[in-house]
């Protein structure tokens, strides 16, 4: 009996994909986020990132993660990559910055699955990288389910 | 998606030269993620914009890889330096392949 239940409850979430398997399993939670320090170490070459000097402004409290406003504000960064540590794909956008840009500010609004940290990295202009996270809390989650 | 796409730009239509100037930029797109269903339970492909660059008189200002995670409607608001009288030209690359594109004309007094 236990067997079967389990069967059914990983097929089932299988089937539901990434959205409902971070919205339904807690325990699946730490293991999105390795994924994005996956991702941030894949960034930095291994390097990893520092926190400091950079700074993401995003709401507290979204209540509809469909759409999150979200800016980010790093002064003398090249490129700043965002990252939703709790969303089925961690990646959400990469700005670079060109030679007409007047500040390295910009922002943009996201999709966020459930309540998670919003993470920039940015590369600097001397190869180093720094972060920033912003928790933010979603009462309606922005999959589609 | 190449029909009911609009993109709309907010530029200042004068500047001193040398100023920073807020750009903002909002095109209409579905932006569909490749996670949802639909009623009868299966995948909708994913079909989004997953790049967008201004660029002023030919050079760059901001240069964004987008990925799924990014809203209905991209929204951007960024800031650029004009040192002279010109165009600002902005592109949004769909996953099909088309490429929408806006002006603005900026007078530098």
């Amino acid at each position: 009996m236990t067997t079967h239940t389990r069967q059914f409850n990983r097929r089932s979430l299988l089937s539901l994909g990434g959205c409902a398997l971070a919205m339904t399993a807690v325990g699946g939670t730490p293991a999105l986020a390795s994924l994005t320090d996956d991702a941030i170490a894949a960034l930095t070459g291994g390097a990893g990132a520092v926190e400091g000097g950079i700074s993401i402004t995003a709401p507290e409290i979204a209540e509809n993660g469909n759409t999150v406003p979200v800016e980010i504000d790093a002064p003398g960064a090249v490129a700043i990559t965002l990252f939703a540590d709790g969303n089925p794909t961690p990646s959400v956008a990469t700005f670079k910055f060109g030679a007409l840009s007047a500040s390295r500010t910009a922002s943009t609004r996201i999709r966020l699955s459930t309540t998670q940290n919003v993470v920039a990295v940015a590369e600097m202009a001397d190869g180093s990288f720094q972060m920033a996270k912003a928790n933010v809390k979603v009462t309606i989650g922005g999959c589609g389910g | 998606m190449a029909s009911g796409v609009k993109p709309r730009v907010k530029v200042p239509k004068t500047a001193e030269a040398g100023e920073a100037i807020t750009i903002k930029t909002l095109i209409s797109h579905k932006m569909e993620s490749g996670q949802r269903k639909d009623d009868d339970g299966n995948l909708i492909p994913r079909s989004i914009i997953n790049r967008f660059t201004a660029e002023f008189n030919g050079e760059n200002v901001i240069d964004v890889l987008l990925e799924p995670a990014i809203s209905t409607n991209p929204y951007f608001q960024f800031e650029a330096i004009v040192p002279e009288s010109g165009e600002f030209t902005f592109k949004w690359y769909d996953d099909d392949g088309d490429i929408y594109e806006a002006k603005k004309k900026v007078s530098v007094a």
